[in-house]
């Protein structure tokens, strides 16, 4: 059991139980407020788990469950999905998704399907209706499956039109923002994990004194001019 | 004249819009960072709210300067 205790200028000084750390920070990435909750943290755990929890979802939701996905391939290095991985277990599916679409495999959970169209420039991967897909009849033999956070289907290249420019094309800047919400939510829950880990950053009595005296120290020569 | 100045400052407008995007993040950011400075949800609420006004109005100060940059053009 590890107590941290901040000694304050005036009232009783604020006692932390963190039990153990390293157990706790390993809760808090899993699950967003879960290393705080176990540490009988209640209000703060409650606090990080809606705010990390509802962005993430509201940026898969912003880009339509295609923005989470883990690929380290050349022509799509998806440097964001480190980002997004922090936080945690709901970050997980696409790592499963990217393991079963590895050598050209179906994923998971698949949302459309579609097929490629035209050459070069005027190349597109155009959504098989749902109602051809659900009765197979004149369905294209290779189709490309977009899967609940999963890779792109195909080669991806930038000087080519591919799935995921297809992907762009078709959110505009939805794929973008949900991107962003994704991988500040990651970011955010490193800052829980931290907390959970060694406790809040409070500034200490010693601390509060000398920033209060620089303050003034400001103020007196700001008065002085 | 001022017709097609409006015309003109149309797409500011969809921009504009999209800055929406921006403010539950600013609060979830605010939130978090005020609970990782404090213990107590008071002094969590009052180091989130400061840290709000403070991301608004950086922002703003940084939209400003593009939006008067604009007029270099």
């Amino acid at each position: 059991m590890v107590e941290v205790v901040y000694p304050q200028k005036d009232g009783k000084p604020v006692r932390v139980d963190l039990r153990d750390p390293y157990w706790a920070a390993f809760l808090a990435w899993l699950w967003p407020g879960a290393g705080h909750f176990y540490q009988r943290r209640y209000g703060k755990g409650f606090l990080f788990m809606i705010c990390i929890l509802s962005i993430f979802i509201f940026g898969m939701f912003l880009g339509r469950g295609r923005v989470v996905y883990a690929s380290f391939d050349r022509g799509d290095f998806r440097w964001q999905y480190i980002c997004q991985l922090g936080a945690g277990l709901v970050a997980l599916p696409a790592i499963v998704q990217a393991i079963k679409t590895k050598d050209g495999g179906d994923p998971f959970f698949v949302l459309c399907q579609r097929y490629p169209e035209g050459s070069g420039m005027g190349k597109s991967f155009t959504k098989i209706p749902p109602d051809i897909v659900d009765s197979g009849m004149g369905m294209p033999r290779n189709t490309y499956k977009d899967g609940f956070m999963a890779p792109p289907a195909g080669p991806i290249d930038q000087n080519e039109v591919d799935v995921l420019g297809m992907w762009h094309f078709e959110m505009e800047h939805m794929f973008e923002m949900g991107t962003l919400y994704c991988v500040i939510a990651g970011l955010l829950n490193l800052l829980a994990i931290y907390d959970a880990f060694t406790g809040p950053a409070i500034m200490t009595a010693e601390q509060k004194e000398k920033a209060e005296a620089k303050k003034k120290k400001k103020s007196s020569t700001s008065n002085d001019i | 004249m001022i017709v097609t100045d409006l015309i003109e400052i149309l797409p500011l407008a969809d921009s504009i819009a999209k800055i929406w995007y921006a403010l539950p993040l600013v609060v979830v950011v605010s939130l978090v960072y005020g609970a990782t400075r404090h213990e107590y949800l008071h002094e969590i609420l009052t180091q989130s709210y400061r840290s709000l006004i403070w991301v608004t109005g950086f922002m703003a100060i940084i939209f400003a300067v593009i939006f008067v940059a604009g007029y270099w053009n």
